[in-house]
């Protein structure tokens, strides 16, 4: 007897559903990219802690901008890595509202390295989640500040040189540094496991947020498929092999 | 009672912000205007109004924070000077892009570059034509005395929520620092976020579940769209040109040389035109206090009038070119001014009257 998909979507047979903050629409994420599990964690996140009409959530401009298309909560779109700066406002204006954060690695930690800093530094009582893979995917597969030594991308056709290039930056140890934050954590979305720690980090996030600790800072190493070339198989097997060692998981800091 | 106060351009602005119900103020400092976030911080606002005062990190982040606190429909601004203003103009556009209202007030300084410390009107250009990327304006607010500073921080937002627009207070170092008495306004209450919600259904409170959420953008991938919506942006820009043009004039009804300029210039041009009358001279003034929008329909009635009209400005002559395009050929239109942190004398301006009008 096979099994057809009416039997499969009937209600009693469901283990796992959408999150009623994600949208219908059809994300524009190529398969194999990190942001759309990243997205859905963020909206169960929201969801289960029943905070829909506290959070304003800002986004940015890259890959990331695009997440007001999925998440159905406020949304501010930021200039190219001014995120923080807004968010600074928004939770000094209300502070009794949620607000989240969402960058990429060129808009945190390159163009908008500053307002990261600044804000991780003041401690401006937000959560900020920072995408890692290691390119510009957005503009076509362009070097980020965090692309790996020897990796390739099409402003570094032969690879990252350090010495014409200058080195990656790992921002996030450097913000663990600043005593404004009070959670700082590198994770990633790759396996259910690391599925799992990721949500729990968010939910951290919020919760900090709640308990008026600081700034909590989530790095998400992530795969970008488009921009490394690879199958998205290929890329989750790259990112342990080559961006673990690097850009190590787990957390830096939390107090 | 009414409450008169012997205070600077720059102390007034901070006074009139708090008083007219400003939520937010962020700044960097810079010379001549650091006055406005150093008053801030002295009142400490957030303990009595509830008004949040920040010194950001830099202009650009400054310019964002307002971003950040406008799309949360709240009354916020900042201050800073041509150096602070050119760094703020990224912002400026994605304010204008996002349909954003807020209070910028430009202490100007001399320029190009890091330039001087000392009062100039040079950011002429910058203020009126866009100044950041794309087709755009800016409400521009011309003050010329330390009373239209304090009275156009309230006009200044009133502008920019009536129309979802950034607002341009357009000073200069002399205007910022001199000082004059100024007839205070009383308090008024900040809007609660019940009244924002209701009054702001844009903007990004939080969502509620009877409304479909709010997204605050200027990205908009769909050029046909796009085109749609800089439609819109422009037929709103012609509603501030029909509605919300703002003028004096002076000593115009038989003037026959009509002198044109705003601000410190246009103060400097009220005695020049006493010192051309005393020889004869029939002389006026007209002074815009819009910028955006300019006072054009009105000058060029005037140029039906008289013989020959002098812009008036501390720069190497960028009013001049509006005052020209509103004239539109009728009469001759020269530019006089010092520039590069120079102010002109009254008696300076009446050489050049003499010279540039009446004997050239």
């Amino acid at each position: 007897m096979s099994v057809d998909i009416k039997d499969i979507i009937k209600p009693e047979n469901l283990v796992y559903k959408k999150s009623s903050v994600l949208t219908d629409n059809v994300m524009h994420y190529c398969p194999g990219c990190s942001h759309g599990v990243a997205a859905k964690l963020i909206a169960e996140v929201i969801e289960e802690l029943g905070i829909q009409r506290e959070v304003i959530a800002i986004a940015p401009v890259g890959c990331s901008v695009l997440l007001y298309n999925y998440l159905q909560v406020d949304w501010q779109e930021a200039a190219h890595g001014r995120a923080p700066a807004l968010g600074t406002a928004v939770k000094r204006l209300r502070p009794d509202r949620y607000v989240v954060t969402y960058q990429g690695d060129g808009d945190l930690a390159a163009i908008g390295t500053a307002e990261t800093i600044h804000a991780c530094n003041r401690g401006e009582n937000i959560l900020m989640i920072f995408i890692n893979n290691g390119i510009y995917g957005m503009t076509g597969g362009q070097m980020a500040p965090t692309t790996l030594e020897g990796m390739k991308a099409s402003t570094c056709p032969f690879g990252r040189d350090l010495e014409h290039d200058g080195n990656p930056l790992k921002i996030t140890e450097l913000i663990a540094q600043l005593p404004g934050t009070c959670y700082v954590t590198r994770q990633s979305v790759h396996t259910a496991a690391a599925v799992r720690k990721t949500k729990k980090a968010i939910i951290k996030g919020f919760q900090n947020q709640k308990a008026e600790k600081g700034t909590s800072f989530i790095e998400i190493v992530s795969t970008c498929s488009s921009g490394w070339k690879l199958t998205p198989a290929q890329s989750n097997k790259w990112m342990e092999e080559h961006m673990f060692p690097f850009y190590p998981l787990g957390d830096i800091k939390d107090r | 009672m009414k409450e008169i106060r012997l205070m600077k351009g720059n102390e007034a602005i901070a006074e009139a912000a708090i008083r007219c119900g400003v939520d937010g103020y962020f700044g960097y400092p810079i010379t001549p205007q650091s006055e406005v976030m150093e008053t801030l911080m002295a009142l400490q606002p957030w303990k009595t109004t509830g008004m949040v005062v920040l010194q950001a990190e830099s202009e650009t982040a400054s310019i964002n924070m307002l971003y950040g606190g406008a799309a949360c429909g709240k009354k916020v601004m900042t201050s800073s000077s041509s150096p602070g203003i050119s760094l703020m103009q990224e912002g400026m556009t994605y304010l204008a892009g996002a349909e954003l209202p807020c209070v910028v007030a430009n202490v100007v300084r001399g320029g190009p570059g890091l330039g001087t410390i000392q009062p100039a009107q040079s950011d002429y250009f910058q203020s009126v034509k866009g100044g950041g990327h794309g087709d755009y304006h800016l409400i521009v607010l011309a003050p010329a005395s330390v009373q239209e500073m304090a009275d156009f921080v309230e006009l200044a937002f009133d502008l920019a929520f009536k129309y979802r627009n950034p607002a341009l207070i357009l000073s200069d170092g002399m205007i910022g620092q001199m000082m004059e008495k100024v007839e205070m306004k009383p308090y008024k209450p900040r809007w609660t976020n019940d009244e924002i919600e209701q009054m702001h259904p844009w903007a990004t409170t939080g969502k509620p579940e009877n409304r479909k959420y709010n997204i605050v953008t200027s990205l908009e991938l769909d050029s046909a769209r796009f085109e749609v919506f800089n439609e819109k942006l422009q037929r709103k820009y012609q509603q501030i040109r029909d509605n919300e043009v703002r003028y004096e004039t002076f000593e115009c009804d038989d003037a026959e040389y009509l002198l044109v300029a705003y601000g410190s210039s246009a103060r400097i041009c009220q005695k020049s035109i006493q010192l051309l009358r005393e020889q004869g001279i029939k002389a006026g003034l007209l002074r815009p206090i819009t910028l955006f929008p300019f006072p054009t329909k009105e000058i060029n009635a005037l140029a039906s009038r008289v013989k020959g009209i002098l812009s008036v400005e501390m720069s190497a002559g960028q009013l001049v070119e509006d005052v020209r395009l509103a004239v539109n050929g009728k009469v001759k239109v020269e530019h006089y001014g010092r520039c590069g942190g120079m102010i002109h004398s009254p008696e300076e301006v009446v050489e050049a009257v003499k010279q540039k009008i009446i004997g050239g």
